[in-house]
């Protein structure tokens, strides 16, 4: 296999690690962190390993949970503990590598090519031994690491053997350990391609592998050739050098609503507070979006993702939310009512870039909602977030009661927009 | 039951390098114990109490104990 030396470390159960941690009493107990009850953000989103033996799944609602495992300890969830507790695995990481590349809270990557002679003979999986150690002496948390010349590989074996392990995977071993994954196992084989490859009789990542490439172009455009090399471990993108300091990419926010929406005005009232708290932050940052997408989950736990590119670059509420109340109309059929959604501003430019005015739009009234908008977060500073609000917001109580400027929490996509 | 792990309040010196070090511990019902010697300071979480941060392993009182600096406060394990 090729040079490098890719470490993929994944804490398991973080959330609920980091609960039992601080919670002495219940460490022998089904422990699952759930979203508030009272506000009905009633999921499961993470378990520790006694509530998984007893069948709890992260993503079902409380009420589920607990009728299967009806001893089973709730917690509230305690972001600012998790940021702390990320941070500080992060800082154990960039001890062998100035090459970590976050995925979400609780994983990451670490290209230690450069590094894996420093730290004794035994290389990267010496490395990930001292990682493993280390944070659970210094941190109590345990993480699950594997250690491969490229990124998907490193993932998937980070999920072989868990929680507190270390995971090789070799030139020689990795037909044995990666082949007989299911191909859903994958980065981006979703249900829907999973579905697609298993009408044609692959169901495993090395039957993926084995496929001829041209075949899954066919089947799935551009994405069978770069399943294709995923699946024979031919995945060259690098570790990105990320850190809190990060390139910022794109701005988005998402929530879980506090009860499931069932019509357009309801959206539009979460819409609305999202893309004024996305907008703000584009503003806070200095750039113009020029695309906007949207997430929506349904209450069945299916989501999608569109997006779609804006007239011309903004950082306007108005102009995101109409944006993404058109992409939400055009591509949701209300078969079920919907648990979540989320809007990001993606396609970043700086604010000062030289923007085309238009000859059909209306300068002055842009200009104005400019202004209003400026207004608003001043207001918002100085008086807090709800010193001022839309007069949609008022039409549902619960709803418009959203702050959306509480917590932000985004795992990145693993593919990067290049600029 | 009372909790396993119990803030309190510190005494503490700063050297000119930043260093941190405890002096003095105040505990819950205000007995004061000072800090005979300091053996060894790292990294480490308290599974007994619940957190983690700077663990001083000092002796106190003649006997060996462990005070830990979590962010802003500081903790020690009930015996």
């Amino acid at each position: 296999m090729g040079g490098r030396t890719i470490l993929h470390a994944d804490a398991n159960s973080f959330y609920a690690s980091v609960e039992c941690l601080h919670h002495p009493e219940i460490r022998d107990k089904p422990v699952a962190v759930g979203g508030d009850p009272e506000l009905r953000h009633g999921i499961i989103l993470a378990k520790n390993e006694r509530a998984k033996a007893a069948g709890v799944k992260t993503g079902e609602a409380l009420w589920q949970a607990r009728r299967k495992c009806p001893n089973l300890v709730i917690i509230t969830p305690h972001y600012p503990l998790y940021l702390r507790f990320s941070r500080l695995m992060r800082e154990i990481f960039y001890e062998y590598s100035d090459l970590v590349e976050p995925f979400g809270l609780d994983e990451a990557w670490i290209d230690v090519t450069g590094s894996s002679g420093l730290f004794g003979s035994g290389g990267g999986a010496a490395i990930a031994e001292q990682i493993r150690l280390r944070v659970k002496k210094e941190l109590g948390i345990t993480v699950s690491i594997g250690v491969a010349d490229n990124k998907i590989f490193s993932k998937l074996g980070s999920d072989i053997k868990k929680p507190d392990a270390v995971t090789e995977i070799t030139n020689e071993n990795y037909k044995q350990l990666v082949w007989p994954l299911p191909a859903s196992d994958l980065l981006y084989v979703g249900p829907a391609t999973g579905a697609k490859l298993h009408r044609y009789g692959i169901n495993t990542i090395g039957e993926l592998a084995n496929t001829d490439p041209v075949f899954l172009n066919s089947l799935l455009g551009k994405m069978g050739y770069v399943l294709h090399a995923f699946a024979n471990g031919l995945d060259n993108s690098p570790v990105e050098r990320l850190g809190e300091e990060a390139v910022i990419k794109s701005i988005g926010n998402s929530t879980t609503t506090p009860r499931d929406l069932v019509c357009e005005q309801d959206v539009r009232i979460i819409y609305w507070s999202l893309c004024e708290s996305v907008a703000s932050r584009l503003r806070k940052h200095g750039f113009l979006c020029k695309g906007v997408q949207i997430s929506v989950r349904d209450n069945q736990l299916s989501s999608f993702e569109r997006q779609c590119k804006l007239e011309r670059p903004s950082a306007l509420s108005y102009d995101l939310c109409e944006a993404a109340m058109n992409l939400f109309n055009k591509n949701y059929n209300w078969k079920y009512p919907i648990r979540g959604i989320g809007v990001r501003g993606i396609d970043l430019i700086s604010a000062d870039s030289a923007v085309q005015l238009s000859l059909f739009e209306d300068e002055e009234r842009r200009r104005n909602r400019e202004k209003l908008d400026s207004v608003v977060d001043d207001l918002r500073r100085r008086f807090g977030y709800f010193s001022v609000c839309r007069a949609v917001m008022l039409k549902d109580k619960a709803l418009g009661g959203l702050n959306p400027t509480e917590h932000t929490i985004h795992p990145v996509g693993y593919f990067k927009p290049t600029q | 039951m009372k909790s396993p792990k119990v803030y309190v309040e510190v005494i503490a010196r700063f050297d000119p390098e930043g260093g941190l070090f405890p002096l003095e511990i105040i505990w819950e019902d205000g007995r004061r114990y000072s800090v005979d010697r300091i053996t060894a300071v790292r990294k480490a979480s308290s599974l007994k109490a619940g957190g983690a941060g700077i663990r001083y392993d000092c002796i106190v009182n003649s006997h060996p104990t462990h005070i830990f600096f979590e962010e802003d406060r500081w903790f020690v394990e009930r015996k």
